[in-house]
């Protein structure tokens, strides 16, 4: 067991490898080469159909103990990792690893594969009932949390080594060239699967839509695939990418809304060329809406938009007031319409959006991201992981990899959320280290890292509500008094990964 | 009456729900009005009284001025909400069904007992009558000379136009003569008049447009439903940077003028003298509110020293 720079207890080893403690967000130097994989041969005349994905996972040489990975673009709306298991355990397979960009609640089916030792573990962070479960001690299996740019990195560097990939293809030819724009399944980006594609020992495309040869445009192409798969449904498209993206109409929320975006306004980032991240939900969207008049009313063109891309920011970018959009995931059909369609709505795969250990990710050049926190403690280390029961819910996402990224981070979330303060002396978990934040924002008050002296001052001068986050704590806490403090065995549950590899935290089983 | 403080937004909350009361600290509207009257059902007419009570007494890093809307004095809750809430220390009482001069002696008759038993400052407590009929807009010049602690005249259009028999429409033209009232006399008495309600929460370019409609004609402030809307009326009531830049400009002149021993000077061709002082003293002071200039004007440069 040793403490991290957080002070945060790391065990030694996990899953039955050694743990390095975090220690800051920019001084790790990555060793060694790129992560290789063996050369292959397709000769002419080779078909790369196979009929089920039961026959997919026996010609992959898929064994017990190796890894697989799927990705999330479908979101809650995705069928294939369902499916995949139900075939490993169809066939028998036991101790195989998860290695998906992210798992989501409908996975949930997985869970008796999981008890029978189907399933062994988790590389990726999980969304739903496994967390919860593994939380409680009702679940045994490792789960390593990691980010978006974090999983790319592991992968790259071979740390995790995936050795096949199911890559659900909306739009697929039989010679394995795909992308997700197209089809009843149409996720738009495939960015998450990009790196699975480069790295994975078989890569095998699964479609509800195989096309004529040849794709176009393609997102992976053929070179990177051996199998070709056509099942049913990728998924339901009532569910696939079906997040609602809608401005809130709550007055808190608004009042969140309109001081974080004059935190934008005062900051001095917003001119020509600026570059911009939110997330999908209705607070950072009004956030969004705010710039927009904004930039609108001071005539900027920013230079891109980024990460999870909403019919919003399509918007701005057919309003021009980007140039572009860097798209790594889309987040509403309105997202996935625009990526057929638009030169300047860019796919990007995960390494090139948030890898910490390439020639420099798009978050470099972000100059602002909007994010939200479950809880944020008085250093600003923020959690997105484990919910205030302490059970780990959800997944990084891009969250730690944008706030280190960014030129400005800003939190934006209700004081009191569920009778609870949002502040507290000490996260329950740390998915994001507080020396990457730079303002919280809640619409009691806005609280500026110290590192970002002149914003502050500026705050102050044009009179908006700038505390100490200690002061902010006070204040809050005085209308909902002080939680007791959660309880928790030793028993480690899961590790969160910061992006450079190094363990920021561990959840630990919930006591009770 | 040197009373400059900014009322551009004045926000109804209904005052028998808790979660509304408790983020009133956090809207940066001007003023709060708890409604213990119309928004509260007859059911909860004491418990809200009580809540509001509380809330007041805990409410104690205040950052805007509190109003109470209380049940009118005829009314068999209007004085036990005074006597209720008083103590909590509101910053005055908005005053619903204010049809006569009568009715607000009455209430500042009621508000002097009640601060010589709490203690305080006689007229601490303010008064803000709602002009809401027929009659009490005929009577708007008595009623706004009827007490000292009147710092505004509130126009409320919707009890206005159901004493009219008339629909309130859109555009708002049968309103125009009622507002006119209202407003000179409050000018007349030197103080601040605010504009009625916009009800229709959706609608933010109806009450943009009536806000700058309100502005227009000399209200200096307005009657909010909903947190929402402050954002809209604050930009209407927000002086543009040109008037701004003006301001300052008249305000240096003056100062200049004062040194060379006159009250009067030339700018850019124009004259200044005391009301163009007067009327730029008041686009700065609004300014100040919104973070446009750094320093509060003080009185000194727009009176010059005695």
């Amino acid at each position: 067991m040793a403490l991290n720079s957080l002070g945060r207890e790391i065990p030694d080893s996990y899953a039955g490898k050694k743990l390095v403690p975090y220690r800051d967000p920019y001084s790790v130097s990555p060793e060694g080469n790129v992560a290789t994989r063996a050369l292959r041969r397709v000769n002419p005349g080779t078909s790369k159909r196979l009929s089920s994905l039961g026959e997919a996972i026996v010609a992959s040489g898929l064994r017990d103990g190796m890894t697989i990975a799927t990705h999330h673009a479908l979101r809650n709306g995705d069928f294939l990792l369902n499916a995949i298991v139900a075939e490993l355990a169809q066939l028998g397979l036991k101790g195989i690893w998860i290695a998906s960009s992210s798992v989501h609640p409908v996975h949930a089916e997985i869970i008796p594969h999981i008890k029978s030792g189907v399933i062994a573990g988790f590389q990726c962070g999980v969304n739903g009932l496994i967390g919860e479960m593994a939380s409680r001690g009702e679940l045994s299996c490792p789960i390593v949390v990691r980010s978006h740019g974090g999983r790319a990195r592991a992968i790259m560097e071979g740390s995790v080594k995936i050795d096949v990939a199911f890559i659900a293809a909306p739009c697929c030819d039989e010679y394995g060239n795909m992308n997700g724009y197209f089809g009843p399944s149409a996720c738009g980006s495939l960015g998450y699967a990009q790196t699975d594609a480069l790295f994975a020992s078989c890569v095998v495309a699964v479609t509800d839509n195989l096309v004529p040869f040849p794709v176009v445009p393609i997102s992976i192409p053929q070179t990177l695939v051996d199998y070709v798969v056509t099942v049913e449904r990728l998924g339901d498209p009532a569910k696939i990418v079906s997040t609602t993206t809608r401005i809130t109409t709550d007055p808190v929320g608004l009042q969140i809304a309109t001081y974080a975006s004059q935190v934008i306004e005062v900051s001095g980032l917003l001119k020509d060329g600026f570059s911009f991240q939110t997330g999908s939900g209705g607070i950072s969207l009004a956030v969004a809406d705010k710039v927009r008049g904004a930039m609108g009313r001071g005539g900027i063109k920013g230079s891109f938009g980024c990460g999870g891309i909403t019919g919003y920011f399509v918007e701005m970018l057919e309003e021009g007031l980007f140039a572009s959009l860097m798209d790594v995931q889309c987040f509403d059909q309105e997202a996935v319409r625009s990526i057929g369609r638009n030169l300047a709505h860019q796919e990007i795969g995960a390494d090139f959006y948030a890898n910490p250990f390439n020639g420099g990710a798009v978050v470099n050049r972000l100059d602002c991201v909007i994010l939200g926190a479950t809880e944020v403690d008085t250093s600003f280390n923020v959690n997105v992981n484990t919910e205030s029961n302490g059970y780990l819910l959800h997944n990084t996402g891009g969250h730690s990899d944008t706030a280190a990224g960014a030129k400005l981070s800003i939190i934006v979330a209700p004081s009191i959320r569920g009778r609870l303060p949002i502040v507290k002396d000490r996260v329950t978990t740390v998915t994001t280290p507080g020396e990457t934040i730079g303002v919280v924002v809640t619409e009691r008050g806005i609280a500026v890292n110290g590192k970002h002296a002149e914003l502050k001052e500026e705050l102050v001068r044009r009179k908006l509500p700038v505390k100490e986050i200690g002061e902010l704590q006070r204040e809050i806490c005085k209308i909902t008094g002080t939680p007791r403090p959660l309880e928790f065995e030793d028993e480690v549950v899961a590790v969160v990964e910061y992006r450079d590899g190094s363990i920021i935290d561990a959840v630990r089983r919930v006591k009770g | 009456m040197s009373d400059y403080k900014l009322r551009r937004s004045l926000l109804y909350v209904p005052g028998n729900m808790p979660s509304m009361l408790q983020n009133i600290p956090i809207f940066n509207c001007d003023s709060v009005i708890i409604d213990l009257e119309d928004a509260v059902p007859l059911s909860e007419k004491d418990a809200a009284r009580h809540l509001v009570k509380r809330f007041l007494m805990n409410y104690t890093d205040r950052n805007k001025e509190l109003l109470v809307r209380i049940n009118p004095l005829d009314s068999r809750w209007g004085y036990e909400d005074l006597k209720v809430v008083l103590p909590a220390m509101p910053d005055g009482i908005r005053l619903p069904k204010a049809d006569t001069p009568e009715i607000v002696e009455r209430l500042d008759t009621l508000l002097t007992e009640f601060e010589e038993e709490l203690e305080v400052e006689i007229g601490r407590f303010r008064v803000l009558p709602s002009l809401e009929s027929a009659l009490g807009v005929i009577n708007a010049v008595g009623i706004a000379n009827s007490s000292q602690r009147i710092f505004a005249l509130a126009f409320g259009a919707e009890d206005y136009t159901a004493s009219m028999e008339i629909e309130r429409t859109r555009g708002g033209e049968e309103l125009f003569n009622a507002r006119m009232r209202v407003l000179w006399a409050a000018k007349a008495a030197g103080i601040q008049a605010v504009d009625t309600i916009f009800a229709d929460v959706s609608d933010m370019e109806g009450l943009r447009a009536e806000t700058e409609h309100a502005k227009r004609l000399g209200y200096t402030g307005k009657c909010l439903v909903n947190p929402r809307q402050i954002e809209v009326v604050h930009e209407v009531f927000a002086p543009k940077q040109h008037e701004v830049d003006y301001a300052l400009q008249v305000i240096e002149a003056i100062q200049r003028a004062r040194q060379l021993g006159t009250g009067v000077i030339a700018l850019g061709g124009k004259m200044v003298d005391a009301p163009v002082v007067k009327r730029a003293a008041r686009v700065l002071r609004t300014a100040y509110a919104h973070g446009m200039v750094d320093t509060l004007i003080d009185e000194e440069a727009i009176h010059g020293a005695q």
